[in-house]
C-alpha cells in the first residue's frame, strides 16, 4: 500500500496497477491517476525547480493551472518538456523527468541562487544586460556572452532534437451549440441544448466529464455528484446531435464564433490506435457558445508559500476525493473565504488530521464553525500564516495574529506542526475565451474577482464562470444557458436537486500577508510581492508594463493562479482600487498548444503531394526524388557509388556530348484564351506577344506592378486566340492569380479567358547534339528538320501512337525540344523517347544537372527573380518593349531601380578550384578572420563540367563593370573564404550558336 | 471569419485570398503620372473601422470579390463581385454551372 493512497474512495480503479518512471525511478499508480496523483501516492513532494532561484518546489494544483510540477515526457528520442504533471495521464511504460534541476531534482547546485536573491530581483535582465556595452561586464555584447550559460540554468524544459515522428489531425466543425466546460453547468446546458434537437459538442479538457462534481462530494438528484455526471454524460451516448470531446481543451476564441480546441487523442495510451493521430486540432464554427469553464482558485501570497506541501484547498480535496490520495497526514488550512472550510471535512473524511484552519476573518458564521467542529479542526479566526518551515516538505507553519483592515500582525508567533498547508484566497472565474472573444471584464468587489464582460459574441456563461459558485446555481444556469443556445423557451420542469455543505463564496478582501521572507505571486516565474514593489518604485505604473518588467504571468500557466494577487498587490502600491489598474487581456491560446497540431496536414504523411505523371519511372529507375514546394522532383538519376556532384556532372556532361532528357511536366502551364488575348498578353509581359505568329513561342518576362520582376517562361501560340503560357515551376500559382486578378477587377472588358492546364500536360525536355535525330527517329507525323521546325516553332506529330506538342526551345543551351503530351500518356510518350535514344547515349537528367546546364548559360530562375531584383539587374532590359505600356513599365524606371550601383546579374569562377556555395557573400578585402563591406551575394553555384571548374551566379553591385576583377566569396557559416574571378553570367556559348543549331 | 461569397455562399476565410486594398485606383496604363502610379502601388488608408477590399475566392469559384470589413472586429458587412453589375454575377453563375 503506497504510504498516502487512502484506503477507499476516489474514482479510480484500484484493480488496475500501471507501471511508470519518474527521473528513473520506477512507480506504479492506477488506472485513472494523474503523474501527480500517482506520485503524491508513492510519497513524493518534490517535483520540480523553480525557474529564477531554483527553489524546490510541490504540487500547488491537481488540474490545469498547475505552474509548479512541470515535467518532460519521452517517447523514444521524442521529448515534450513542460507539461504539468497534473495532466498526464499514467499508462504503463510512461517515461517522465523533472526539469530546470542540475544534476539531479533532490541536489541541486543552482539552489544557492536564493542567497543571492537580490541579484535576480526584477528587471534583472533588463538593467544588467541590455544598453550599450560600457566596459566587460554590462550591455549587450555581456548578455549575447551570458546568455547560453543563464539560458541553460534558467530555462524551463529542455526541448528535443529528434524529429517528431507523431501524427497530428485537423477538424472542421460545425454545430449549434458548443459547450466548453462538462461541470453541473456544462452538462445540464448540453442536455438541455440537446433534448431541444440541437447539434451539440461537449468540450471536457480533463479524461472525464463531469468537472467538480467528480472530487465536491456533493450529492446531486440524490446520488453521488460523480456518478449523477457519468450517468448524464452517458445519456448523450449515442445521440447522434452531441459530439462529446474529451481531453480537449478549447483554447481559442475567435471572431465569427470560431474557437480553436486541441484533441489529445492518444496522449494517454501506451500504444496509439492504428492511424489516431496524436493530437487533433479542432477548428469548430459554432451558433451559440456556452461558457461553463468554472473557476480558479487563489493562492495566498505570505512567505514561504512556495513550500513543497503547500497547496490549494479544493487541490487537496481533489486529490483525496478523485484519487484517494491524501497530501498529508497533519494538514492545516489558511483560508479568506469560506470554501477551506468543505475542503476541511472532506480531508477529515478522508483520514487525515486536521491540525488547525487559520482564517484572516475576525468573525465566522456559525455554520462554518459547525465544519470546523465536523474536521476535529482548531479554529484560528483573525490569523494569519506568516512562515513555513521544513526543506523539500513542510514540517510546520507559524501564525500571529492579523488585522484584515490594516494589514498588521501582532502577538507572538505560534508554531503548528503540519505537513501540508492548504490555502484558499477565493476564487477567480475562468473568463479567458470571453476575454479573447473581446470586451473587458469587470471588477466585482463582492466576489474580489474580475467576472466576465457582457458578451460582444454569441455566448452565454453558466456556472462558476459567472461568478454563481454553488452547484445548485450551476445547475439552474447551465439549463438556461441550454435552453437560450438553443432557440428554447424556458418550460417548468424539474431540475436536479443539491446537497452540498454550506458557505458564503464570498472571499475577506486579503490577498497578502506582509511578513519578512520571500512571498511568491507567480509560482512558476519566481516573481515575488517585492518584486512586483520594486516594479512600482522603479515607475512602472501600468499593468502591462508590470508584467513585461517583472515577468508576471508570462510563464507557460499565463498566470493562471497569480494574476489577481498580483493586481491587487499593484493596487495597493499605487493606492488606487483593484478596478482602476484594470486587467489584462487574455490572449489565445489558454493552455499550450502543439506546434504539430497547428501544422497537421500540411507536414508529415498526411501533407497532399503532386507527382508528374512519369514520378514511378523516376523512382523506378534510380532516381533521387527532391520535394519542391509540394511537387516532387528527380535530383539526380545515380550510379551505384557515385556522388551527387559525380552523377549531376555525368548527366550534364553526357547532355552536352550527345544528348539528355529532364520531366518538365511541373512547368506551370495556363491556357489563355479568347479573342483579346494577344492584347491581354502584350499588357502583362514586357515583350511584345500580339506580333507573335501562330505555330510559335517566345520567351516572356512579367513584371509586378512596381517594376519589379516577378516570372519568365515561354508563351507558345497554338491559334489566333489561343496561347500556352508557362511558369516557373514555383509561381504557377501566383502567375495564375496575378492573370485573375487584372481580368476580373483591372479590365472586366477583356474578352479572354484563363485556365490552369498544368496537370492536364506531360512535358519531356530533350537537348543535346543528337536531340533532334533522336526525335527524327520517333515521331511521325511532322518533320522535325531545321526547315519544319526552326527555332521557337511548334510543330503537331504523333509518339508512339500519341498526339503530341513539340516546341523547339532550350533552357539547357543546346538543340533542344519540349514534348508535350496528355498527362495520361505521359510515361508512354517518356519511355518510347527514352528508348529512341537509347543508340544515341540519351541519358535521363535530374533538378542538379538542370541547374549546372543553366547556370553555364547564365539563364536565370526564383535565386535571380527574387523579388528584388529588376530586368535591367538580370539583364533582361532588352525584352522591355517602348512600344507599349505594360504592367510595371511606369514604375520601373524610378531613381532607385535604376542607380548604377544596384546589385546585378554575374557569373563567379572559383580560383581555388573549391565550391562556393549559394547565400554567401562576395567581399573585396582578403580578410579573412573579419570579413566585410559584402558587395553581393551568391545565387546559385555549381561545378561546370563544360568549363572544368567551381563556376556560380552572384548578384553583385555594380555588376557588369567589375567583370575581369577579382574578389572573395566569404561564407564564415560554412568556413568558406576564397578567391573568385567575376565574369559576364554568359559562361558557355555566349552566342548561343549550339541551340540554333 | 465567414466570406459570404455572392455566388458559394458562406465559406471559411481559409478559402479566400487576400487580394488588396479595394481603394486603389489603377491610373490608365500609358499614364506617365508617377505621383498617380505611386499611390496605386504604395498609399494606402488603413483605417480603424470599415475597409473596403479585394477577396480572391480562391478555394472556390475564384472570382474577385469587392468586401468591406471592419478591421477592428472582422465583421464583414458587404461582399459584392468586384466586376460591379448583376450581368457579370450572372455570369459566373451560368459558368459555374457548365
Ligand atoms: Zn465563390
Amino acid at each position: 500500500m503506497s504510504p498516502r493512497r487512502t484506503e477507499t474512495g476516489g474514482r479510480i480503479d484500484r484493480l488496475r496497477t500501471i507501471r511508470f518512471t519518474f527521473d528513473g525511478a520506477s512507480y506504479t499508480g492506477h488506472a485513472g491517476d494523474t503523474l501527480a496523483s500517482a506520485l503524491l501516492a508513492s510519497g513524493v513532494t518534490l517535483f520540480g525547480r523553480s525557474f529564477k532561484y531554483h527553489r524546490p518546489r510541490g504540487l500547488l494544483t491537481a488540474g490545469v493551472e498547475e505552474p509548479n510540477a512541470l515535467v518532460t515526457v519521452l517517447r523514444g528520442e521524442v521529448r515534450e518538456p513542460n507539461i504539468p504533471a497534473t495532466m498526464v495521464e499514467i499508462y504503463d511504460g510512461l517515461t517522465a523527468v523533472s526539469q530546470n534541476r542540475f544534476p539531479s531534482l533532490a541536489w541541486d547546485v543552482s539552489a544557492v541562487n536564493q542567497l543571492g536573491g537580490k541579484l535576480l530581483s526584477a528587471g534583472f535582465y533588463y538593467k544588467t544586460f541590455m544598453g550599450p556595452a560600457i566596459g566587460p561586464l554590462k550591455g549587450t555584447r555581456f548578455w549575447m556572452f551570458c546568455e547560453h550559460f543563464i539560458r541553460r540554468a534558467a530555462g524551463l524544459g529542455r526541448a528535443g532534437l529528434a524529429p517528431d515522428t507523431a501524427r497530428y489531425g485537423r477538424m472542421n466543425a460545425f454545430c449549434d451549440v458548443l459547450v466548453v466546460g462538462s461541470g453541473p453547468a456544462g452538462l445540464m446546458a448540453a442536455k438541455a441544448a440537446a433534448d431541444q434537437g440541437a447539434r451539440v459538442i461537449l468540450a471536457e479538457l480533463e479524461p472525464h466529464f463531469g468537472g467538480s462534481a467528480n472530487w465536491s462530494g456533493e450529492t446531486i438528484d440524490g446520488m453521488p455528484a460523480a456518478d449523477w455526471a457519468a450517468r448524464t454524460a452517458g445519456q448523450f451516448e449515442g445521440h447522434d446531435n452531441v459530439r462529446l470531446l474529451p481531453r480537449t481543451t478549447v483554447w481559442g476564441y475567435y471572431d465569427g464564433n470560431t474557437l480553436a480546441a486541441l484533441e489529445r487523442v492518444t496522449d494517454h495510451k501506451e500504444i496509439p490506435g492504428r492511424g489516431e493521430p496524436r493530437h487533433r486540432y479542432w477548428a469548430i464554427r459554432a451558433k451559440s457558445v456556452v461558457l461553463a469553464t468554472g473557476s480558479f482558485e487563489r493562492p495566498l501570497v505570505f512567505p514561504g508559500n512556495d513550500r513543497p506541501g503547500v497547496m490549494l484547498a479544493h487541490a487537496a480535496e481533489r486529490y483525496a476525493n478523485e484519487y484517494g490520495v491524501l497530501p498529508g497526514e497533519r494538514i492545516a488550512l489558511f483560508t479568506n473565504n469560506d470554501s477551506a472550510y468543505r475542503s476541511a471535512v472532506a480531508l477529515k473524511k478522508a483520514g487525515a488530521a486536521i491540525v488547525a484552519i487559520i482564517d484572516v476573518r475576525p468573525e465566522l458564521s456559525s455554520e462554518m464553525r459547525k465544519l470546523a467542529t465536523k474536521a476535529e479542526a482548531e479554529i484560528f479566526s483573525g490569523h494569519a500564516v506568516v512562515a513555513t518551515e521544513g526543506g523539500k516538505a513542510l514540517s510546520g507553519i507559524k501564525l500571529q495574529r492579523f488585522d484584515m483592515t490594516s494589514g498588521a500582525l501582532s502577538g507572538e508567533a505560534r508554531s503548528v506542526h503540519a505537513d501540508c498547508l492548504l490555502m484558499s484566497g477565493g476564487w477567480s472565474p475562468t473568463i479567458h475565451l470571453a476575454s479573447q472573444a473581446g470586451a473587458r471584464a469587470v471588477w466585482d468587489a463582492a466576489r474580489q474577482a474580475f467576472l466576465p464582460p457582457k458578451p460582444t459574441q454569441r455566448w452565454i456563461g453558466a456556472g462558476a464562470f459567472t461568478g454563481s459558485f454553488s452547484t445548485t446555481e450551476a445547475i439552474a444556469e447551465g439549463r438556461a444557458a441550454g435552453l437560450s443556445a438553443a432557440g428554447g423557451t424556458n418550460t417548468q420542469s424539474t431540475v436536479p436537486v443539491v446537497e452540498a455543505a454550506p458557505g458564503d463564496p464570498d472571499p475577506a478582501p486579503v490577498f497578502e500577508i506582509k511578513a519578512s521572507g520571500k512571498s511568491f505571486v507567480d509560482f512558476q516565474h519566481d516573481v515575488t510581492a517585492e518584486d512586483v514593489r520594486l516594479a512600482h518604485r522603479e515607475g512602472f505604473v501600468s499593468v502591462e508594463h508590470l508584467k513585461r518588467y517583472t515577468t508576471l504571468g508570462m510563464a507557460t500557466d499565463q498566470g493562471k493562479s497569480s494574476n489577481i494577487p498580483g493586481l491587487a498587490i499593484m493596487a495597493e502600491a499605487l493606492g488606487k482600487p483593484i478596478p482602476e489598474v484594470g486587467t489584462t487581456r487574455f490572449r489565445p491560446p489558454f493552455t499550450a498548444v502543439s506546434i504539430g497540431s497547428l501544422a497537421a496536414e500540411r507536414f508529415g504523411d498526411l501533407k497532399p503531394e503532386r507527382l508528374t505523371p512519369m514520378h514511378d519511372w523516376h523512382v523506378a529507375n534510380g532516381a533521387t526524388m527532391y520535394s519542391a514546394g509540394l511537387w516532387y522532383r528527380p535530383m539526380i538519376y545515380g550510379l551505384a557509388g557515385e556522388t551527387i556532384e559525380q552523377a549531376y556532372v555525368r548527366e550534364a556532361k553526357a547532355t552536352r556530348e550527345s544528348a539528355g532528357i529532364v520531366d518538365v511536366s511541373t512547368l506551370g502551364k495556363i491556357a489563355v484564351q479568347g479573342p483579346d488575348a494577344a492584347e491581354f498578353l502584350d499588357r502583362v509581359y514586357t515583350n511584345m506577344f500580339s506580333t507573335l505568329p501562330v505555330g510559335k513561342a517566345r520567351y516572356g518576362l512579367m513584371l509586378r506592378e512596381d517594376g519589379i520582376a516577378f516570372d519568365d517562361g515561354t508563351t507558345w501560340r497554338l491559334g489566333e486566340q489561343d496561347f500556352l503560357m508557362t511558369t516557373t515551376t514555383a509561381n504557377a500559382g501566383k502567375v495564375m492569380q496575378h492573370l485573375e486578378y487584372f481580368l476580373d477587377v483591372i479590365w472586366p472588358e477583356l474578352k479572354v479567358h484563363v485556365t490552369s492546364v498544368t496537370d492536364q500536360w506531360a512535358g519531356a525536355a530533350i537537348g543535346g547534339p543528337k536531340a533532334r535525330a533522336i526525335l527524327a527517329t520517333c515521331v511521325t507525323g511532322t518533320a522535325v528538320d531545321n526547315a519544319a521546325l526552326p527555332f521557337m516553332g511548334i510543330v503537331h506529330g504523333k509518339v508512339a501512337g500519341v498526339p503530341v506538342m513539340i516546341c523547339r526551345l532550350s533552357f539547357s543551351g543546346e538543340m533542344a525540344f519540349e514534348v508535350y503530351c496528355g498527362a495520361g500518356y505521359g510515361t508512354h510518350v517518356w519511355e518510347a523517347l527514352i528508348d529512341a535514344g537509347k543508340p544515341f547515349g540519351l541519358v535521363t537528367y535530374g533538378l542538379e544537372a538542370l541547374g549546372t546546364l543553366r547556370i553555364e548559360k547564365g539563364h536565370v530562375t526564383g535565386a535571380e527573380i527574387d523579388g528584388r531584383t529588376t530586368a535591367r539587374d538580370l539583364h533582361l532590359d532588352w525584352m522591355l518593349s517602348k512600344k507599349k505600356p505594360f504592367i510595371g513599365s511606369a514604375m520601373m524606371d524610378r531613381e532607385g531601380l535604376i542607380a548604377p550601383d544596384r546589385l546585378q546579374l554575374v557569373g563567379l569562377i572559383s580560383l581555388d578550384n573549391r565550391p562556393p556555395s549559394g547565400g554567401a557573400h562576395v567581399v573585396e578585402q582578403l580578410d579573412e578572420a573579419n570579413p566585410h563591406d559584402s558587395i553581393g551575394h551568391i545565387t546559385a553555384c555549381c561545378y561546370s563540367p563544360a568549363l572544368g571548374k567551381y563556376i556560380a551566379l552572384a548578384l553583385v553591385k555594380g555588376g557588369k563593370q567589375r567583370h575581369g576583377t577579382r574578389a572573395y566569396v566569404s561564407d564564415p557559416l560554412r568556413n568558406r573564404f576564397g578567391p573568385i574571378e567575376i565574369v559576364s553570367n554568359h559562361f558557355f556559348d555566349p552566342d548561343g550558336s549550339r541551340m540554333h543549331g | 471569419m465567414l466570406i459570404t461569397c455572392p455566388y458559394c455562399g458562406p465559406r471559411d476565410v481559409i478559402e479566400f485570398t487576400y487580394q488588396g486594398d479595394g481603394n486603389r485606383q489603377r491610373p490608365q496604363p500609358a499614364s506617365q503620372d508617377l505621383d498617380a502610379w505611386n499611390a496605386y502601388v504604395y498609399e494606402r488608408l488603413n483605417p480603424a473601422g470599415d475597409h473596403n477590399e479585394i477577396w480572391q475566392h480562391s478555394g472556390g469559384c475564384r472570382a474577385h470579390l469587392k468586401v468591406v470589413r471592419n478591421t477592428l472586429t472582422h465583421e464583414i458587412s458587404s461582399a459584392a463581385f468586384a466586376r460591379g453589375d448583376h450581368k457579370s454575377g450572372a455570369r459566373h453563375k451560368a459558368e459555374g454551372k457548365s
